[in-house]
């Protein structure tokens, strides 16, 4: 497969899971709060701008719906909660000193490779596109898991959670063509009631420990050293 | 004919160098509320320091004094090998884009020597750390033209560009990667701000201008003008390759010269937005230059992976 | 007649140890010459004078190490040229085992590269030897053992069986271990050799078991019969691991390469020279015969293995060198990122090769083979000079030199054209391997495992980013070596070389260096022949050998193209017009001034970079490639305590394979020698008790 020989639409969703990549990699190096906020909202524009172009070139109008829906809740309503969230708790000026960074970013490129070889077997059934796309979206995945993995907030952990639900919302739009509307309403309220029951969590962790710091939470487990 | 117009881009390649610093500067005058300097400022002040007695330290050796000439002559190699305003001219088959990075290496190698000569602390400061920036930027660099290569399927600058024209305009991620990088490891290879300022003398920063104190006269002139040419060399490599419209494909006097304004409007444009870029940011620390050079490598590396991953696979 | 012209090189190599041994026996030879030969040639009587022996004697030595450097070299090229397969068998040895003797290119490029390095050695060496003092050094001890190291290199690249092999092995291997514990004053030097005695032993072994592997498939040991041997994949790959560590371990891949640094740089500069350029190569020879020839079926997994060793030492070893301090040690640990390089390569080959390209295997094998060639070249060179600087300076350690272009300028030159070959820079040797090392990177794109496709290009900005070190590197030695003002008495008070010889080796090298940077194609296609020899595959055309261009990949330069030669004449004309140009002017010559000073006045060489300064940046950057232990104290002194009198700065770099590897090793064989010591109790009658036990057990074994 070549990219010359794909029609325009196929080299717009390559290039959008090149970007979506590319910012599930930002993320992944960066260690001040609200810039990590702010790239998973671009991440989030990335995704409705491909539910959008899917839409408008597979002539499926409730693609549309989907993509309204992305828009208000990843690039609007989450990031903006998530933003008061650290605003509140004064953490917009805390730089995570992130161990090990280079080992993190080198092993999430080896991740798109692994991820990228995990798939490639179904490389028979399957148009290579697809393949690709979906390589993609699941070492966004695998990526949003070492987010949380490398990252002490809580708040970056609900981003690397929600980055991981990108992936897999990419996928299905790429490989499915569009999901039955019910599905897509499905999983938008999923990922609302997640983002509230967030807020709910932030706000007892900190009631009961003073931080949203999740080492500190090793205090709380029950054998003495 | 051939070898003729050969001669012509790479006399013509060194001739605007300057004009292109001037334009670089009048922009970012405009854009500080300054008065700016006629377009032809830099012209004059080689002109100037041409026709200077050069003052020699009484330390400098051999070296220090051939030194000039060395890399100003790697550059205009390098420059050889860039198709300016035509592709397919023979320069380019003597030296592919290895090669190219290969006489930067070389001017480099000599500016670093030339630095340490003298035995002063400025010197070898600047030494240092232009050796260790380079360092660091030549593996991001290598990166991002291997995703053109391998695109293209060859190292021939030339060659690669006809590639890219014949296929037309196809979205590719690969592309948009390698471009960033190349623009990241432009900026810390030609010194520019926020990896080091040109315009600064303080020692805390400086880098180029460290390594370069002692000189003066023409020897000053010679090293400014292949800085400056490296600076359009790697606009050149930017705009040309990811944006080669307008290049002359067949020798006649038309498309040469439809080449030439083609080229002249990129890099207009490449320096506007560089001036932009260096109003608005800052120059960092110099260790935080790794963190910059490993984003530029990374950049590199997603090209790598979507080529073979989103474009080439099997 | 070939095989003769080996032979030669072989039996000179001999004849000039057995020479040097004769060194302190000039009473013997003058009672010789008075009961055999009476109405001798007044020469001869002159040269066996009392003061003018030991000189007569060393130039012989010398001069036979030569003449064999020239036949070897003379035996390379004509059984290149004829691309011939000689075989022979010596009735030396056991008389039901005969050594069998096989001159094929491969063997022939090799003797090529040990051939140049002996020239250069043996013109260096009159010069070189002169200031050893006889007592404390004898000639004699190091010419024999030379001889024998030459002609032990020499024997392993004939060798046509695996006794012969492992015996020549040994020959230098043993020999080269008295070479290094030559300068045995000093406890680190006799403690470097026993380390690099038991490092080599350690690695004979895993040849041993490795030929041995091979031999159970098969009836035999002569190569012959191995190449036969029918290996099940896994059996293949347990004797290819045991050839990679065997070869690696003298090669000194990382992390196996603790003995190389510290071994290399405490023998004379001219065995340096040989050991880090030429013995590596005999090395990587035996891996390429092991894999290539008798192995035969590579596997790609394999190249992988060797491309990860390839890619961790070339990295490891220039970030090693980088910071030392000791100019030897450096260039020993810049051995072990080169020969990281061939690895590397030699890996692509592998990849290439069981992937059905024989043509790029073919590519990727020159491109091993021509960096071989050229580390030859230049490691020779820079141990040569840095031999030179440590005759005239008395001093090794590049923060004590400086300035030395001037008093020097002659080893200034050439040491250039080393670290310029050495850092790769174009119009150099140097760039052309590591060019066709790129090219043949970059041809990943006919592979269709994703996974090494984007492998390849990863250990390719690798290998970028050590030849961007390696520049570095270099600059900060020639810069700190030879620029600057000196920082020490002795770089003040040095002056340049005296002797002829030593000048003419250099100048001998760093010619070949710039030649075959300019006319690569003449090596390139020497290199072919080896390879249609053993890969049973050549560059895909004819073309790719023509003497301006190297176009490696396709006849036309669609693809790739180099041309050293233009690109001189270019580099020529730029320079030349921008020179007259500039020049044209007499009155503007140059005004001769103090340096500035910022206008505080003195400057002192003191105030000058020194190594640890200049790796600064690199040393923060890659802070984890070291255990680094960098202490500043500071006396204060004044009221409050507050005025600081003096900094104490303090730095200690080690390698992350003593703690890791070596010391544990070193501990365990410790902790079993205890063990044994234990039935050692020094009674005689224990002793007698335990041959009692022994001679019992053999005889019930023998009924």
């Amino acid at each position: 497969m070549n990219i010359e020989s794909q029609d325009f639409y196929t080299q717009i969703i390559l290039s959008m899971a090149a970007l979506v990549g590319l910012t599930s990699f930002l993320m992944l190096g960066q260690g001040r709060l609200l810039r990590l906020i702010f790239m998973f909202a671009v991440q989030g524009l990335l995704l409705t701008l491909t539910t959008a172009v899917a839409a408008y070139s597979l002539n499926n109008h409730h693609l549309y719906i989907s993509a309204v829906l992305t828009l208000a809740l990843k690039v609007i309503f989450i990031p903006w909660m998530l933003r008061n969230e650290v605003l509140k708790t004064n953490l917009h000026r805390d730089v995570e000193a992130l161990a090990n960074q280079t080992a993190v970013m080198l092993g999430g490129a080896s991740l798109m490779v692994f991820s990228y070889y995990v798939l490639h077997p179904i490389v028979q059934t399957t148009s290579p596109v697809m393949l690709n796309a979906l390589a993609v979206s699941l070492s966004v995945m695998l990526l949003g898991m070492l987010l949380m993995i490398s990252h002490k907030q809580a708040i970056a952990h609900v981003v690397g959670f929600m980055s991981i639900e990108n992936g897999l919302f990419f996928a299905a739009i790429v490989a499915t063509k569009g999901m039955p509307m019910v599905v897509e309403l499905g999983i938008a309220f999923d990922v609302l009631v997640a983002a509230v029951l967030f807020g709910i969590f932030f706000f007892h962790i900190r009631s009961s420990i003073d931080s949203l710091d999740v080492d500190l939470l090793n205090k709380l487990h029950e054998v003495d050293k | 004919m051939n070898w003729l117009i050969a001669i012509l881009q790479t006399t013509l390649f060194v001739a605007l160098a300057p004009l292109l610093a001037g334009w670089l500067k009048r922009c970012k005058c405009y854009l500080q509320n300054r008065k700016a300097p006629s377009l032809l400022q830099p012209y004059r002040d080689l002109l100037k320091l041409v026709n200077k007695q050069p003052v020699v330290s009484e330390q400098a050796s051999w070296l220090f004094i051939k030194a000039p000439y060395i890399i100003f002559s790697a550059t205009v190699l390098a420059a050889t090998v860039v198709p300016l305003i035509a592709v397919n001219l023979p320069t380019s088959a003597s030296a592919d884009v290895i090669v190219m990075v290969g006489f930067f290496a070389f001017a480099r190698f000599f500016l670093a020597l030339a630095g340490l000569d003298i035995g002063t602390a400025f010197g070898g400061m600047g030494s240092s750390r232009e050796m260790t920036i380079s360092s660091l930027a030549e593996p991001a660099m290598l990166m991002a033209v291997f995703t053109l290569t391998m695109t293209a399927s060859t190292t021939n600058l030339s060659f690669a560009i006809s590639h890219v024209l014949e296929q037309g305009l196809v979205l590719r991620p690969s592309f948009a990667f390698a471009l960033f990088a190349l623009i990241l490891v432009a900026i810390a290879e030609t010194g520019r701000i926020p990896v080091d300022n040109p315009t600064t003398h303080l020692e805390l920063t400086m880098i180029h201008e460290a390594m370069i104190l002692e000189y003066s006269g023409r020897h000053l002139a010679l090293i400014e003008w292949a800085s400056q040419l490296k600076l359009m060399l790697y606009g050149v490599l930017i705009a040309n390759i990811f944006l080669p419209w307008g290049i002359a494909q067949t020798f006649s006097l038309h498309d040469l010269g439809y080449g030439l304004l083609a080229i002249m409007g990129k890099l207009a444009v490449l320096a506007i937005i560089l001036a932009i870029a260096e109003t608005l940011v800052a120059k960092m620390r110099l260790f935080r230059v790794q963190e910059y050079l490993g984003f530029a490598y990374l950049l590199g590396l997603l090209g790598m992976l979507s080529h073979i991953i989103l474009e080439a696979a099997r | 007649m070939i095989l003769f012209l080996a032979y030669c090189a072989v039996l000179f190599s001999f004849a000039s140890g057995l020479l040097a041994s004769l060194s302190n026996q000039r009473q013997c030879l003058l009672a010789l010459q008075q009961r055999y030969l009476k109405n001798t040639s007044a020469f001869i009587n002159h040269c066996l004078e009392e003061h003018h022996y030991p000189h007569f004697l060393r130039q012989a030595v010398f001069i036979l190490l030569g003449l064999s450097g020239v036949f070897a070299v003379l035996a390379g090229l004509s059984v290149l040229m004829s691309g011939a397969v000689l075989t022979d068998q010596i009735g030396l040895g056991l008389p039901w085992l005969p050594w069998h003797i096989r001159f094929d290119a491969l063997s022939g490029f090799f003797f090529l590269i040990i051939g140049i390095a002996v020239v250069a050695v043996s013109l260096y060496g009159t010069g070189y030897v002169h200031h050893y003092k006889e007592k404390d050094h004898p000639f004699a001890a190091l010419g024999l053992f030379t001889g024998l190291f030459v002609m032990g290199m020499l024997l392993v690249l004939l060798a046509d069986d695996a006794f012969v092999f492992m015996i020549a092995w040994e020959l230098m291997s043993v020999a080269s271990y008295f070479l290094v514990a030559f300068q045995h004053e000093h406890a680190a030097n006799r403690r470097a050799a026993f380390l690099y005695l038991l490092m080599a032993e350690v690695g004979a072994l895993a040849i041993i078991l490795g030929f041995g592997v091979l031999a159970s498939f098969s009836d035999g040991f002569t190569f012959d019969a191995l190449r036969h041997a029918e290996l099940s994949s896994t059996w293949a790959s347990i004797a290819f691991g045991l050839a990679v560590l065997g070869f690696g371990m003298k090669a000194g891949i990382v992390p196996i390469h603790v003995w190389l640094p510290e071994a290399h740089p405490v023998a004379p500069s001219h065995i340096s020279a040989l050991m880090s350029g030429v013995m590596l190569k005999v090395a990587l020879y035996g891996l390429i015969r092991f894999c290539f020839d008798l192995l035969k079926d590579v596997q790609w997994q394999w190249g992988v293995v060797l491309l990860v060793i390839g890619t961790l030492s070339a990295l490891g070893g220039i970030l090693y060198a980088m910071m030392q301090p000791n100019l030897k040690r450096l260039l020993a640990y810049s051995s072990v990122e080169n020969i990281g390089i061939i690895f590397m390569v030699l890996g692509l080959a592998m990849i290439f090769l069981d992937n059905g390209h024989p043509e790029l295997a073919a590519l990727g094998f020159l491109a091993a083979l021509f960096h071989a060639f050229n580390h030859a070249l230049f490691k020779n060179l820079l141990f040569l000079g840095a031999g030179m600087i440590h005759q005239q300076t008395h001093e090794l350690n590049i923060d004590m030199l400086g300035g030395l272009i001037k008093k020097m300028p002659q080893t200034s030159v050439v040491f250039l054209i080393g670290c310029m070959s050495i850092s790769s820079l174009p119009l150099f040797n140097g760039f052309v391997s590591e060019w066709l090392a790129f090219q043949t990177a970059l041809q990943v794109d006919v592979l269709d495992n994703g996974v090494l496709r984007s492998l390849i290009p990863v250990s390719a900005a690798a290998l970028a980013l050590t030849a961007a070190l390696a520049a570095a590197c270099f600059v900060k030695v020639f810069g700190l070596t030879f620029l600057g003002v000196p920082r020490s008495r002795h770089s003040e008070k040095a002056h340049e070389v005296k002797d002829k010889g030593m000048l003419a080796a250099t100048y001998l090298l760093a010619g070949l260096c710039f030649l075959v940077g300019i006319f690569p194609s003449v090596i390139i296609s020497l290199i072919n022949r080896v390879s249609g020899q053993l890969l049973a595959q050549t560059l895909p055309n004819d073309n790719a050998l023509s003497w301006l261009w190297i176009t490696p990949i396709a006849s036309s330069t669609e693809q790739a193209s180099y041309s050293p030669l233009l690109v001189l004449i270019g580099a020529v004309m730029a320079g030349c017009v921008c020179y007259w140009y500039l020049r044209r002017d007499p009155e503007k010559t140059l005004r001769i001034a103090p340096t500035w000073d910022c206008g505080f006045g003195g400057l002192t060489p003191r105030m000058q970079y020194t190594s640890s300064a200049f790796t600064m940046p690199i040393r923060r950057i890659f802070a984890k490639a070291w255990i680094i232990d960098e202490h500043v104290n500071k006396d204060f002194d004044g009221a409050m305590n507050q005025e600081v009198k003096a900094v104490h700065y303090s730095l200690h770099i080690q390698d992350h394979s003593w703690p890791w590897l070596y010391q544990p090793l070193e501990r365990g064989v410790n902790k079993l020698a205890k063990q044994v010591a234990r039935i050692q109790t020094g009674n005689i009658r224990t002793y007698l008790g335990y041959s009692f036990v022994t001679l019992l057990l053999l005889l019930w074994v023998i009924s």
